[in-house]
């Protein structure tokens, strides 16, 4: 029917990417390619910095995201009152969702680079990617605090339980479940996004590891981006293979937060 | 957590010219009576007629609800529970409720009944074990359960979920037991064991229940009080009221003139 | 103090902190939309309006027209919401509405997949393999409008198919059993009964996925063939084009701090964080409105 052709149309190409880049980019996966360091401006060698800096920038996101976004979202869900005040927050949260992220870029070079003096640097990055996966984590742990019942918090407090204890007891190890798969879809973000970090910390050619957050790094997206649009002569094969780690991580936390959405979800008890 | 046996002679709790409004609508008017202690006190009354209200005020539950309004005064033991500086959290431990529905928490039958005395920072296990065995077994549910105490609360029947949420409230030796329609899910048998463990129950604890039909408010009241429309228009000694009601609308109501 | 009161000063505590957390969101927003501005309207101050709404952009002469940035941008976009629009919703009828329980347990996955797929992966694949293919079809070059207009269509798809499938989810089923009841095929319900009653949340969808079109940056860049020509004739769309975006992220690098290049690609991002505020303003309002309350108030 009409109707599954646009579906088809929709997942067929999703499948033919996938299966381009890793049909094309398995060939460039080796050891060496994992773990050497890039020798020859890039053009042979390993990726191994550029994985390192991904993962530091990841960390270094979900450090400064996740205390204040599970704190916002624990705020809306048990604490907010319907006022002018919490209506700005949804307001703002929804806002900070739909800024480009050239423009997270911007902001990350200007506040973090240049007027706190960070310098290009891991945690220049890291804090311009955590304000920008701030959303997600807030509506995603908003979303699972308000799906435990109301009754358990209720129930709590008829047996003498501070609205605290309510929270810290029942609802939030009951949310947790959501609230992980929230952060993994938005470090997932995090780890794809180029442009927040154009400027704020990536570096090109490092063939060395970062040495202290205040450091460059590589990181995957930028260098995909530059390996296949800035330099010429760059074999095919590391494009490709560089493409592919990229989707390998991005493709197994996806299927990280699916796997415990659904294993929990079963287990619930209510 | 040490018992503490009142003796009082006067009544455990005291309404005393309650008026609760809600959104500006008036839910209560004018409300005053004494709960005597160690007895079972039933308030009756159609849907709306502000009884359910009056039992969550009294271990102020309404306090998480906004847009309300309280006058009067509700005394326990002769103290203002609403007196500014007053410890909710130990007046809900004093004064326990158990809601319609079996809500259990999630979790085991074991930690169910602990989550109320570990709020309130009791740590050892030896008090722990024997307050759930003494809670369950004045629940009625103790040799039922015994051997599963740290299967899922969720894999109890709904009459043993209720009896648990009973349980669970006992764990904290309250001294006033709030029952809103405690039996109205369950089946005619767990109802039975319900208002068996009442009888048991009122010689150490003041008991106010909302009943899930005249019938059920029959069998078990001391004393009975009927509401309508939020003012309360009779209150009396439970064989009296249902037998020889003085006000023709409660006569209507028991009658069944009108639910 | 006792024990109680401790207690009372430590619930204070946690609920301020949460209540700052919850409220840096605002900081946030205030804080970039300021410095965009402290940035960005040294612009206007130095360059004439007839400059910066012109309609070349070559910084390096001062001719800073953005019109062609504008244009691009709207052209792509544009183009890209009408493939997305009727595909997205499309799709999100037939998984919510039609599709057998196990088309639509590989579908959801395969959307969240392509919601995870970054956006310089994307560009990697429209360059080395979707501008060949167009090439080939007749484009001048590979690298056109249309080109991004089609990854950015193929971006916004999650986005528009999930908000979709929330407003038809939201349709109470007696609707559904109501047309059914009256003869009508489950087509005609579906097109005539439930689709109209989800009209503004699709719409919510449709909105959510234009912002997320607007902003998109690497994709585009990757793929546009990054020209700043006035797209004014059809054509136009097969040629290359440059977007708003690709702008700032392609000459950022380049520019000397406190330069008047530097500050009228601050002047773009402005324009960027407007548009996309309105739009997301917009939609979510017809959001809030869905709200349930939970937690204890």
């Amino acid at each position: 029917m009409l109707l599954s052709i646009a579906a088809l149309v929709v997942v067929v190409p999703i499948l033919v990417v996938i299966a381009t880049i890793v049909v094309r980019g398995l060939a460039a996966i080796s050891w060496e390619f994992l773990f050497g360091m890039p020798r020859d401006g890039m053009k042979a060698g390993g990726i191994f910095p550029a994985i390192v800096g991904t993962i530091l920038l990841v960390l270094g996101t979900a450090v400064a995201a996740i205390p204040i976004g599970v704190g916002g979202a624990i705020y809306l869900s048990e604490y907010a009152r319907d006022n002018a005040f919490t209506r700005s927050i949804r307001l703002a949260i929804v806002n900070l969702a739909g800024i480009p992220s050239v423009v997270y870029g911007l902001f990350g070079l200007g506040m973090f680079v240049l007027f706190l003096r960070f310098g290009t640097s891991i945690l220049a990055g890291a804090l311009t990617l955590a304000i920008m996966t701030l959303p997600i984590v807030i509506s995603t742990s908003e979303e699972a605090l308000l799906s435990v019942p109301t009754e358990f918090r209720t129930v709590s407090a008829s047996l003498g339980g501070t609205r605290w204890q309510g929270i810290s007891r029942i609802v939030l190890p009951q949310a947790l479940p959501g609230i992980i798969t929230g952060v993994i879809l938005g470090l997932l973000r995090a780890a794809g996004e180029t442009a927040p970090i154009l400027f704020t910390v990536a570096a090109f050619y490092l063939p060395r590891l970062p040495r202290s957050v205040f450091d460059q790094t590589m990181a995957l997206p930028y260098h995909l981006y530059v390996i296949s649009t800035q330099v010429p002569g760059m074999p095919l094969s590391i494009q490709y293979g560089t493409a592919l780690v990229l989707l390998v991580l991005v493709l197994s936390l996806n299927l990280t937060a699916t796997l415990i959405r659904s294993y929990y979800r079963r287990r619930r008890q209510w | 957590m040490v018992s503490q046996v009142r003796i009082t002679d006067g009544p455990k709790v005291q309404i005393q010219q309650v008026g609760y409004t809600y959104d500006a609508k008036s839910v209560l008017r004018d409300v005053t009576l004494d709960v005597p202690p160690n007895s079972v006190t039933v308030f009756l009354g159609p849907a709306g007629s502000g009884k359910s209200t009056l039992l969550r005020l009294i271990n102020r539950l309404n306090d998480l609800v906004d847009g309300t309004q309280l006058t009067g005064r509700i005394l326990l033991d002769g103290e203002d529970i609403y007196a500014p500086g007053v410890d909710i959290a130990s007046l809900r431990r004093r004064v326990g409720m158990v809601f319609a529905l079996p809500l259990p928490l999630p979790g085991t039958v074991r930690e169910n009944i602990t989550y109320g005395p570990r709020l309130a920072g009791e740590r050892s296990h030896a008090v722990l074990e024997g307050t759930v065995e003494r809670s369950l077994g004045q629940a009625a549910l103790w040799d039922e359960v015994k051997d599963r105490l740290d299967a899922p609360a969720t894999s109890l029947s709904g009459g043993q979920q209720q009896r648990l949420c009973i349980a669970r409230s006992l764990a904290l030796e309250p001294e006033v037991l709030l029952l809103d329609e405690p039996t109205s899910g369950l089946d005619p048998i767990s109802t039975a064991k319900v208002e068996e463990s009442l009888f048991v129950l009122k010689s150490q604890y003041t008991i106010v229940i909302v009943p899930h039909s005249i019938q059920q408010a029959a069998r078990v009241a001391d004393q009975a009080a009927f509401f309508l429309m939020g003012e309360l228009i009779e209150y009396r000694p439970g064989d009296q009221l249902f037998t020889a009601p003085r006000d023709r609308r409660t006569e209507d109501y028991i009658t069944g003139r009108f639910g | 103090m006792n024990q109680s009161q401790r207690k009372g000063l430590s619930e204070f505590f946690l609920e301020s902190l949460v209540r700052i957390a919850g409220f840096s969101t605002v900081g946030f927003v205030i804080l970039i939309f300021l410095y965009l501005l402290q940035q960005g309207v040294p612009a206007f101050v130095r360059v004439s309006p007839a400059n910066l709404f012109g309609k070349s952009w070559y910084p390096t002469l001062n001719s800073f027209g953005t019109l062609p940035l504008i244009l691009g941008s709207i052209l792509v976009t544009l183009t890209a919401m009408i493939i997305a629009v009727p595909l997205g919703v499309a799709t999100a009828v037939f998984v919510r509405e039609i599709a057998p329980n196990w088309a639509r347990e590989i579908l959801k996955p395969m959307i969240e997949v392509l919601a995870g797929i970054p956006s310089v992966l994307l560009g990697f694949f429209g360059m080395l393999l979707l501008s060949p293919v167009i090439y080939r079809l007749g484009a001048p070059t590979g690298l056109t409008a249309f080109t991004g207009a089609l990854l950015l269509a193929y971006m916004s798809l999650p986005t528009i198919i999930s908000v979709a499938e929330d407003a038809l989810d939201a349709v109470p089923k007696s609707y559904r059993d109501a047309g059914l009841a009256m003869g009508a095929t489950q087509w005609q319900t579906v097109w005539r009964v439930v689709v109209p009653a989800a009209r503004s949340g699709i719409i919510t969808a449709i909105m959510l996925g234009l912002g997320r079109a607007i902003g998109e940056t690497m994709a585009v860049m990757m793929v546009t063939g990054n020209a700043a020509r006035m797209p004014l004739t059809p054509n136009s769309l097969f040629s290359p084009a440059r977007t708003m975006t690709a702008t700032i992220a392609a000459e950022m690098g380049e520019v000397a701090r406190g330069s008047t290049h530097y500050h009228v690609l601050f002047g773009i991002a402005i324009i960027l964080f407007v548009l996309t505020f309105l739009i997301n303003l917009t939609a979510a309002q017809s959001l809030f409105q869905k709200r349930r309350k939970g937690g204890l108030r």
